[in-house]
């Protein structure tokens, strides 16, 4: 959040309520314009890191909507609020200002044309879709293991003989630092020393929407097909990560998720069967 | 002449041509003979089979849709009227009711449009399900035609048979059509969640295979979404005959209508997303790799459209209940309160259209870090939309309640008393939901999964609880003054349009999704698709085909209210100087 912008934005907001309105009489629009410009502004410049473009431009849709709405609410207030625009292009006392007003609109649209135009080309946003869906099988090593109940083998071990599972989790956390830390970074952040080279960035497993919502045999399939096993479906996927079936054991791997969830804190989501 | 029955019939000539033609247009497999086997699919010339199929499908579930909505609560508001005496309410559910005629042939027809086409088109799949699901099909013929005698019945023996047999009638209309839906959904859930079958795809158990994964969650979710649906037609129509009223008692009655209509909308509104939850949840136990295709995956950015106009839903049921208090004397003292109750709206709307991976150039990615916004990402996960959708609810109802005790004061000694409760729940409900809804986030799925249960069980104690509360607080109320039936603005009337549109405009892509999640299966991992149309069809290509569906669905439906408002008009009479009545005057004097 940048603070002092929000603040900012906020003084101004109470210096028209309380200072402001005691020279001028704003009616509901000229409020619904200060408040538009309030939210736009704390939504451009108020959050850090900024908002793409598009999630600003969803917002203040949905914010106008909302403004327009509570406007045409009350059919008093609209129709004041219509007198009033009549009034300022009817009115010989507006004339100055109705000429200004009426520079402005096409100025500020050829304005933003032009700063649009010079822009320094980039490529096209894109809509990336996190998750791609699992097949239901894969073939491991020459081994079939159906996705939709498979379960870590090594999960078990928790419950029941916690000296095999530490080891187990020790051997993940080798397995992690001499494989996956250089993307993924010490701390699952994704940051590792490779990463600022990859767009999209590798995944972040502190974060809450990431493995914490997956099974564990969606983390097996991820690893071991890696890009390569990426489905047809919603491409592009941009991934670089290696298929470590090439290079890892089907034991090996189911160590290392055991060991992303030991470190990060998080459960692996449960095959549950609610039917 | 002509009744509007026999209209609707003519209606289906044309169409039956239609389907012949249709046929005839067949590519060459599809005549060509002999054959050494028979064809996987068929193709037309100029359009893909597979989006034909699409619309005929679409078409006919929005029909049958409203078909089976609309007896439900004109049962209700006929019971009412029976119950208080009340021949407005008696009138009402007529009028519904008149709606019904042709759309039932509409639904037959396209039904009908459907079948052929997927015969011919698609002739292995069909082949397939009717192998699991035959012995389904007399059941669902022998009720389809008891639909039809109910429902003509019930609509031809309006106030010509006796009250409590019409009521029967009109019981036995609904028993019968949803269990034609529950037979019709048993066989497009299997095509989802496969069940009861063998490795091979042979049929082992037919129940199995209809109590699929996910057939009563969708039986579930249809029945209350066919009400929103049909409430929301219906208050459409009520729209478009108060904007086309001559006369003061007119309007009053169609106000009254599209009221009643958008009022049965909201009330089944309320509870879908939860029952639309428990279908996703079903979804993804059945196969995660379903439900990341659905929630997290190919069609994730759908459910931020989903999103959006369910958020527009909400805002424009609000919107139209703020406006209709303007016909109620006393309202004007809960205006201030609107600015508020849109504030958590828009906050509301806002969180729940945030999208989990956003939409940013290589730039702004770079500057947040990745795809996913540090603050924003919160947002866009379930614990936060649930929150939102339940606050939104809780929003929606106590814009219901304001406007419900607009016009009343209360004169019970304990009224102080009773608003502090009310308030209390209310307080102590939003903290509880926003409360499970940050919690969610320090849980495992599983658990953050289970916390929509209480979420949702604590909205609908508030709003059971003040309801009730509220009753006892406004008996023997005082009055402000009577409802102006007929005294609002007519924006109030678009938005009940903006309402109609927006629902099906929903109807439509939720069911390009549930069909999508199959991707290149016509039955979910057993037939697989073959055709040429074996790729998942685009957001934007599939919103422009969902776009043209609703647009033709609302072109015969304005043909439906065309055709109902034909039965209340008098008889043709010639003008006076006309060569009919000469002619006529003639005839006269000759007998």
């Amino acid at each position: 959040m940048n603070l002092f912008v929000l603040l900012a934005i906020a003084a101004a907001m109470v210096l028209v309520q309380f200072v402001v309105t005691r020279w001028v009489k704003l009616n509901l629009l000229a409020w619904m314009g200060i408040w538009w410009v309030a939210l736009w502004a704390a939504f451009s410049y108020g959050i850090n890191p900024p908002l793409p473009n598009s999630i600003i431009v969803l917002f203040m849709a949905i914010i106008t909507i909302a403004l327009v709405a509570y406007l045409s609410a009350d059919n008093e207030e609209l129709k004041q609020a219509q007198e009033s625009i009549v009034r300022f292009m009817v009115t010989r006392q507006y004339r100055v200002a109705l000429l200004i007003v009426m520079f402005l609109i096409p100025a500020a649209v050829a304005a933003w044309t032009f700063a649009s135009m010079n822009e320094a080309p980039q490529p096209p946003s894109s809509g990336r879709t996190i998750h791609p869906p699992p097949p239901s099988s894969i073939t491991f090593q020459g081994t079939s293991i159906n996705l939709t109940t498979a379960n870590n083998p090594i999960r078990e071990l928790q419950h029941t003989d916690e000296a095999a599972f530490a080891e187990h989790v020790a051997n993940g956390r080798r397995i992690y630092f001499e494989n996956c830390f250089y993307c993924h970074g010490d701390n699952m952040e994704g940051a590792g020393m490779f990463a600022h080279g990859y767009d999209p960035l590798p995944a972040n497993f502190n974060d809450a929407t990431t493995i914490a919502m997956l099974q564990e045999s969606y983390l097996f399939w991820r690893i071991a097909k890696g890009a390569p096993g990426l489905p047809s479906e919603s491409t592009p996927w941009s991934s670089a990560m290696p298929a470590w079936e090439d290079f890892l054991t089907e034991e090996e791997i189911w160590e290392v998720i055991i060991f992303l969830y030991e470190f990060t804190g998080f459960e692996p989501r449960a095959q549950g069967m609610p039917h | 002449m002509l009744t509007i029955d026999r209209r609707s019939w003519l209606l289906r000539v044309p169409l039956g041509i239609l389907v012949l033609v249709l046929v005839a247009l067949c590519s060459e497999p599809a005549w060509a003979a002999p054959q050494e086997a028979d064809p996987e699919y068929r193709a037309l010339p100029f359009i893909s089979s597979r989006v034909l199929m699409w619309a005929v499908a679409e078409l006919h579930l929005m029909f049958a849709a409203f078909v089976l909505a609309v007896p439900i609560f004109a049962l209700v508001i006929e019971y009412i009227g029976y119950k208080t005496g009340d021949r407005r309410y008696d009138q009402l559910a007529y009028d519904f009711t008149k709606l019904l005629s042709v759309s039932f042939s509409f639904t037959a027809t396209l039904g009908a449009l459907l079948t052929f086409g997927l015969i011919v088109f698609y002739p292995a799949l069909t082949q397939y399900l009717v192998k699991i699901f035959s012995w389904t099909f007399l059941p669902y013929v022998l009720l389809f035609f008891l639909e039809a005698f109910f429902l003509y019945a019930y609509y031809y023996g309006w106030g010509k048979l006796p009250p409590r047999l019409h009521l029967f009638l009109g019981v036995m209309l609904n028993i019968v059509g949803t269990a034609i839906m529950f037979i019709a959904n048993a066989w497009l859930t299997f095509m989802n969640t496969p069940n009861g079958i063998d490795e091979m795809g042979n049929l082992t158990n037919l129940w199995e295979a209809i109590n699929n994964y996910i057939w009563m969650p969708i039986n579930i979710h249809r029945i209350i979404a066919n009400v929103a649906f049909g409430g929301a037609i219906g208050a459409a129509y009520g729209a478009f005959k108060f904007l086309g009223a001559k006369t003061l008692e007119a309007r009053a009655h169609y106000d009254w209508m599209g009221y009643i209509g958008i009022f049965v909308a909201i009330c089944a509104l309320l509870p879908l997303p939860f029952a639309g939850y428990w279908l996703g949840v079903e979804i993804y136990a059945y196969d995660q790799s379903l439900g990341i295709t659905l929630m997290g995956g190919t069609f994730s950015w759908l459910f931020i459209v989903q999103a959006v106009l369910i958020g527009n839903l909400f805002l424009a049921a609000n919107y139209y209940l703020w406006l209709s208090m303007a016909r109620i004397p006393g309202a004007e003292r809960f205006r201030g309160f609107i600015k508020y109750l849109l504030g958590i709206i828009t906050l509301c709307f806002i969180v729940w259209a945030t999208p989990h991976s956003l939409v940013a150039t290589v730039e702004e990615a770079r500057a947040m870090g990745g795809s996913h916004h540090p603050i924003l990402n919160v947002l866009g996960v379930m614990s936060a939309k649930n929150t939102a959708v339940n606050l939104l609810i809780l929003t929606t109802y106590v814009s219901f309640l304001l406007y419900r005790r607009a016009n009343k004061e209360a004169t019970v000694s304990w009224a102080k008393t009773g608003n502090w409760i009310q308030f209390g729940i209310f307080a102590a409900v939003v903290i509880y939901v926003v409360f499970l809804g940050v919690y969610g986030y320090f849980v495992d799925a599983q658990t953050r999964i289970g916390l929509s249960q209480p979420q949702v069980m604590s909205v609908l104690f508030a709003m059971v609880s003040v309801t009730v509360i509220d009753i006892f607080l406004f008996k023997n109320a005082k009055s402000r003054g009577e409802i102006v039936w007929g005294k609002i603005s007519a924006r109030s009337q678009y938005a009940l349009f903006f309402l109609a549109i927006t629902f099906t405009w929903l109807m439509g892509l939720m069911g390009y999704v549930r069909a999508g999640m199959r991707q290149h299966w016509h039955v979910y991992g057993v037939v697989r698709d073959t055709s040429v149309d074996a790729f998942t069809p685009t957001l934007g290509y599939a919103g422009g085909v969902v776009s043209a569906i609703v647009i033709v669905f609302f072109l015969l439906i304005a043909i439906v209210f065309f055709l109902a408002g034909l039965a209340g008009r008098k008889d043709w009479e010639p003008k006076s100087g006309s060569r009919w009545s000469k002619a006529e005057a003639s005839a006269t004097v000759d007998s």
